[in-house]
């Protein structure tokens, strides 16, 4: 049994950033790692170890190291902002995952609310997200960033009034076929007075601008503006901390690929793109990051997973009609059922090999949940 | 746009009742029907539309604790699922929604008035049921083996007017014992999220329910029965 004190006397004397959301807090968390390199030594749970555990482990290898950006499991975020007292919090966004064992996306967003409610700090959050803002909005100081947000399924009822979320340019019907709304646009709610908040910090095409409107190439390596939006929350987190935009950037440009995720492999003449994702969130914007080039599926069900594989449904696997498509994974079968009801033809491969065997010479696109990624990424060598 | 010869589904409160896949039961009932060469309106009616009276098929989803109770006031109060199914409409609820058609649910602890369309009530199990749920059907609906995956808190007990639509042989289902409950042409199961994904011949049923036909024309389901295979020998083990 761990101290539960331990993470506490740990966390003193550190200025911490907590980095939380359902997608993109892994790859969030290496680049604010990144972008505070600038002060010196962070540390970091760079593995993807994000609960108190490993926040403990992380930060009793950290020595006397001064800075730590932590990645926290939604769920751990506000035992682990009692246990650390961070400088900065990062909330990304909040949408279903898991959801045979998660919270509901609703209580969730309850669960933040009620957390920095309790522990006033400064928030930098994505004022795209009514969820994310509806949770953030109690904090005495919020750094709002557009980092937009694809999915709208689980954002259409107000969390404050259960009046009706209206979003603009859209007709505010949930898609037949959703495949999302525009990434970043002007949401108010119809019932009460939670609205989008006026953001600092934007995207505008491939740059990202800051709060004084100064505009910034941002020599990502990483695919889709969902990261570019990631790197503009990492940018504001150090900015917080004190670090200059411009120091900052250079730093971003070195994070390449992430245990794994946007990997680029080379293997008998396929330039194989390794893409994770575990929500249907995730996956849109999956579908936004991968060329128009022969494409790999892997599900699995999985205890990492969520056995639940219904989530199938609620994503819209459209952009990939047109591409050669190739199923594999524990739960091919469901892939199979729902790309045949999408109207994207497809064949079943049993194995990553001969999906590799089945695909002309160029590139190869990847897109697996969690445990079907770790099975190729496992073929590929532990490819990081 | 709505022709005189369209079979109309309605997808009822996707705002509230959308909770994991479960437009994936309007997708596959809109295929199917076109397979057959029915031309399909879907409609999507949100809680503060009115619910249209002529539809042919309704569909209800799941969702969480609140939506839940505010979908069943907004309904109640609204009428029209009611009068549809007094024209005889046919009524496709999972999870959430399949309580909510009973006499009464709970939601956030407190007992909640449904819309009565099921003869049954629904209460609270001391545990949450989540996994695989199997179970043979209805005898008299000539389908095979129900498969699908549970998730919910909730424990059904069915009156007289109401039947089981299958025997448990994997999960819980209503009770352990049962499965499901239809009546005249109104069905509800736990079965969650895109339940007619595994259970074709369910969809099949409600069209042939919506249509009055009594056989429909076969379509290739060699992937859905590949699917039905897998989970029911792994629900088997």
């Amino acid at each position: 049994m761990i101290d539960p004190e331990l993470l506490t006397h740990l966390a003193e004397g550190r200025r911490i950033a907590l980095i939380s959301g359902t997608n993109g807090k892994t790859t969030t968390t290496r680049l604010t790692t990144a972008a505070l390199g600038v002060l010196g030594e962070v540390a970091t749970n760079s593995l993807g170890a994000n609960m108190p555990s490993g926040h403990t482990s992380a930060l009793a290898k950290a020595g006397d190291t001064p800075l730590a950006v932590l990645e926290v499991d939604e769920h751990y975020l506000p035992q682990v902002l009692t246990a650390t007292r961070p400088e900065v919090v990062a909330l990304l966004n909040l949408s279903r995952d898991q959801l045979d064992r998660a919270k509901e996306v609703a209580m969730m967003a309850q669960l933040w609310r009620d957390a920095l409610r309790a522990h006033p700090v400064h928030v930098v959050a994505n004022a795209d997200d009514p969820m994310v803002v509806w949770a953030a909005q109690v904090s005495p100081e919020v750094t709002w960033v557009a980092s937009g947000q694809r999915w709208h399924d689980d954002s259409w009822v107000c969390p404050e009034c259960g009046g009706s979320i209206a979003r603009a340019g859209e007709a505010g019907e949930p898609g037949l076929e959703s495949g999302g709304g525009s990434p970043s646009s002007q949401w108010r709610c119809t019932g009460c007075a939670l609205r989008r908040p006026d953001p600092e910090w934007t995207i505008d095409g491939g740059l990202v601008v800051d709060p004084d409107g100064a505009r910034h190439e941002v020599k990502l390596r990483l695919p889709g503006r969902v990261n570019l939006a990631n790197a503009a929350t990492a940018l504001a987190v150090a900015a917080r901390f004190g670090v200059a935009t411009l120091d900052a950037l250079p730093r971003l440009t070195e994070v390449t690929s992430i245990a794994g995720r946007y990997a680029q492999v080379v293997r008998d003449g396929r330039a194989i793109r390794l893409l994770l994702a575990k929500n249907p969130a995730g996956w849109l914007e999956a579908f936004d990051m991968a060329d128009d080039a022969p494409t790999l599926l892997a599900i699995n069900a999985r205890d990492p997973d969520g056995l639940d594989t219904s989530w199938l449904f609620d994503v819209d696997f459209s952009p990939v009609r047109g591409r050669q498509v190739l199923i594999s994974g524990d739960r091919a079968y469901d892939l199979a059922v729902r790309l045949e009801v999408n109207g994207v033809p497809f064949s079943h491969v049993k194995s990553f090999r001969e999906a590799v065997a089945s695909v002309p010479e160029g590139r190869l696109e990847v897109i697996a949940n969690y445990t079907a990624f770790q099975d190729i990424r496992a073929e590929l060598d532990r490819v990081n | 746009m709505s022709t005189e010869s369209s079979l109309r589904l309605v997808w009822v409160y996707p705002d509230l009742l959308s909770t994991y896949g479960d437009r994936g039961n309007l997708l596959i009932l809109s295929r199917r029907a076109q397979l057959r060469g029915m031309p399909v309106e879907s409609i999507e009616v949100r809680s503060d539309q009115p619910v249209p009276v002529t539809g042919d098929v309704y569909l209800l989803g799941g969702g969480e604790d609140g939506p839940q109770a505010l979908a069943a006031q907004r309904l109640a109060r609204d009428g029209g699922l009611g009068r549809a199914v007094e024209r005889r409409a046919v009524v496709f609820a999972v999870c959430a929604g399949y309580q909510l058609l009973g006499h009464s649910f709970f939601a956030k602890g407190q007992k909640c008035p449904g819309l009565g369309l099921l003869d049954l009530d629904s209460d609270r199990g001391a545990t949450r049921a989540v996994g695989e749920l199997a179970g043979e059907i209805d005898i008299r609906l000539g389908l095979p083996a129900l498969t699908g995956f549970e998730n919910h808190g909730g424990r059904t007990h069915l009156g007289p007017q109401a039947n089981p639509l299958a025997r448990v042989s994997l999960g819980i289902g209503n009770d352990g014992t049962t499965e499901g409950a239809w009546q005249g042409s109104v069905l509800g199961t736990y079965s969650h999220g895109p339940a007619l994904s595994r259970n074709p011949q369910i969809a099949d049923l409600l069209l042939r329910w919506a249509t009055g036909t009594a056989t429909l024309p076969p379509i290739d389901d060699a992937w859905p029965n590949r699917l039905r295979g897998e989970r029911l020998s792994a629900a088997a083990r």
